[in-house]
């Protein structure tokens, strides 16, 4: 973000240009290469061996950071505090689920070719109508970006046309998520209730208990997040991104120069929302279960706590956010599971106060000291406000 | 079948596609027309029946003690506020009343505000660049990559605002003086045929004053300008035709030794002539 921006150039290939983008993309794709070699060639009582157990967390990791760089987008360049993106990311888990489910054919307990085990329990004789086409690969994946897409586009509209905005719209997010958590809870609904959708076998026809198909589902997550980032590099980048801080910061200033603040602000949330519902639908084969926990108001919280951390309006901060904080949840609930919340409360506390720009404010600072003119999005973005 | 050849037609685009503005027409004299506008805030009439005109190319300055509704008034021109009654003509053809802010903008009228805006978080040079007068939908913002056209007028106002040396720099560190400067270089980005200008100079220094008031005279004549202004003495160094507001209606009209020599506008600034 240091180096001037390349105004005239397209806004697909801008990214590849932008030395932040080039690290960020060397030190991912480098990391998942490693990652792989060493699981795949070193014997396991090795020290440099990485169990599939390992990749399989790191893997989970990724699609957090995936969700954290979706919230970036929206909170950090749009200045939209969404409190509800956990909503986005367990409806493209559902989706995932709900073909995964479809998979296990007659294989389930009840051996019911057509209906899922759950169905068959409470009685059911045919499948509902939203789970056709759920046994076709392509139309699930799409389902994916679709079903998260139409939720933000109707809510976004309703939203930003009444120009909702600030504390209001993040409880409005809030309220949004809890509402979808209790609609999921329900049996009715066809979800599989509290138990959520759970008992996978295969994905695209390999057995999702094997090595090897954790592995690929780990490479998936690190190809998924740097194809994410540079969508968002290439939005942030271009004069969209620019239009969007202007928003964030002056939304009156930039109507009156002739924006349609409410369409710019759907759009970018749409396509959080569809990054969002990626890193989901990755998440469920590799956890190997969805249920209507993944709404909880507090999740999309933590998500919030996550970029905060890692410094907002950078992207890359939001990704270092979410790998600290969930190898720290792993680690913290393995020694003293009761005092994570707040161990995590006590961080986002230290963070805001000391590092108000979050670590890649921390990192930004470390390599600025030697350019003289600072023109980071990031350096001025309004501290931890809505 | 005619439906059919009216959708095949390669001469034109499709009705809705085409654009519905039309350039503005002042062959019929005024550029802005304000007849009968009367707003009330709570039962308060902030303005009461004002009749304005501003002629194309002028440089009018709009003064009246504080709450005499003079932002109101713009409020009202930008589509911010609606009037409770009344009419509002930006030259002959387009009626401001039945328009959106942003539509209003992109018509060709561009506002300055009170409190300087700017976008702090980007460089003098992309605040420009956000302004300048281009299709400002979803995907072609998305899509644009600036031309050498482009890049030569935000030169070129980078030029008459004066601060083509700190194209680089973020706009939240300028100085007051600077921020309102580029603010006005925001509007000229946008080519307006009316500029609105809310109280230029306010915390000025006695040089940012001059050099403000150079600006604005030298904008008028390729664009009509309306500046409102509490300090007497930058009004009297740029105006040649001064509206004084009162209680949401015009008070006085004329040059500036006619207004200040008439008594009831001296009955109102007694006491605030500074
Ligand atoms: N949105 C509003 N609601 C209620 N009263 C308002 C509103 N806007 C302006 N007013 C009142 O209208 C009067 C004119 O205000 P304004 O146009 O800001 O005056 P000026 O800019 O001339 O100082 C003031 O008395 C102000 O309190
Ligand atoms: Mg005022």
């Amino acid at each position: 973000m240091t180096q001037s921006t390349n105004y005239g150039q397209s806004w697909l290939t801008r990214p590849f240009t932008e030395r932040s983008t080039q690290i960020f993309l060397a030190v991912l794709l480098g990391a998942v290469a490693l990652v792989t070699f060493l699981n795949l060639t070193m014997p396991e009582d090795s020290a440099l061996h990485v169990s599939t157990y390992t990749v399989t967390l790191m893997g989970k990791y990724l699609c957090y950071a995936l969700l954290a760089v979706a919230v970036d987008l929206v909170w950090g360049y749009l200045g939209i505090l969404s409190l509800g993106h956990g909503a986005f990311f367990a409806l493209g888990g559902y989706a995932m689920g709900m073909y995964l489910m479809r998979q296990i054919g007659d294989r389930g307990v009840y051996g019911n070719p057509e209906l899922p085990d759950f169905m068959v329990f409470l009685n059911w004789q045919e499948l509902p109508w939203y789970w056709y086409g759920f046994d076709m690969a392509w139309f699930a994946f799409l389902m994916v970006l679709l079903a998260p897409g139409i939720l933000a586009f109707i809510f976004g509209y309703l939203a930003f046309r009444s120009r909702v905005t600030g504390v209001y719209l993040s409880i409005i997010t809030q309220a949004l998520t809890f509402a979808l958590m209790l609609a999921f809870f329900r049996n009715e609904m066809g979800f599989g209730g509290n138990n959520g959708l759970t008992d996978f076998m295969d994905i695209l026809g390999f057995d999702l208990r094997t090595d090897g198909a954790r592995l690929g589902l780990f490479v998936a997550s690190g190809i998924a997040l740097a194809i994410g980032y540079l969508i968002c590099r290439a939005i942030v980048g271009s004069k969209l991104g620019r239009v969007s801080v202007a928003c964030r910061d002056a939304e009156a200033r930039t109507r009156f120069i002739g924006y349609r603040v409410e369409r710019i602000q759907l759009f970018v949330f749409v396509v959080s929302a569809m990054l969002a519902g990626v890193a989901g639908a990755l998440y469920v084969p590799q956890v190997g279960i969805i249920n209507p926990s993944e709404f909880s108001p507090l999740f999309s919280i933590e998500v919030v706590v996550w970029v905060a951390l890692g410094g907002r309006a950078t992207l890359y901060g939001a990704v270092i956010g979410a790998l600290i904080v969930n190898y720290a949840k792993t680690v913290f609930t393995g020694v003293m599971p009761d005092a994570w919340l707040f161990a995590l409360g006590a961080l986002f506390v230290l963070v805001t106060v000391f590092l108000p720009k979050g670590i890649a404010g921390l990192l930004a600072g470390l390599t600025q000291k030697k350019a003289s003119t600072d023109k980071s999005v990031a350096g001025t973005a309004q501290e931890a406000g809505v | 079948m005619s439906i059919m050849t009216e959708f095949t037609r390669r001469d034109r685009v499709f009705e809705f596609l085409a654009p519905t503005q039309s350039p503005v027409d002042v062959r019929h004299g005024p550029i802005l027309y304000l007849e009968d506008v009367t707003v009330s805030f709570d039962g308060f009439k902030a303005i009461n029946n004002l009749n304005l005109t501003i002629d194309d190319g002028e440089l009018r300055c709009i003064i009246g003690p504080n709450g005499a509704g003079k932002t109101t008034m713009m409020d009202i021109i930008t589509g911010k506020t609606r009037p409770d009654t009344g009419s509002v003509w930006f030259g002959s053809r387009h009626n401001l009343l039945n328009m959106n802010e942003p539509e209003i903008a992109t018509l060709g009228i561009g506002r300055k505000f009170q409190k300087p805006t700017v976008f702090e978080a980007l460089t003098v040079f992309e605040n420009l660049e956000l302004s300048m007068a281009a299709d400002k939908r979803v995907f072609p913002t998305l899509t644009a990559a600036l031309t050498g056209e482009h890049q030569d007028r935000i030169d070129e106002v980078l030029d008459i605002i004066g601060l083509s040396d700190l194209r680089e720099r973020l706009a939240g560190i300028l100085s007051h003086g600077q921020k309102q400067w580029l603010e006005i270089g925001m509007l000229l980005m946008q080519k307006p045929r009316l500029l609105l200008v809310d109280e230029p100079v306010a915390g000025m220094t006695e040089q940012e004053m001059e050099r403000t008031a150079e600006l604005l005279t030298g904008l008028a004549g390729k664009q009509s300008v309306v500046v409102v202004e509490h300090d007497m003495g930058f009004v009297r160094s740029i105006a040649r035709k001064v509206t004084v507001l009162h209680q949401g209606s015009v008070l006085a009209e004329g040059s500036m030794d006619q207004v200040s020599a008439d008594p009831d506008v001296v009955k109102v600034y007694l006491g605030e002539d500074d």
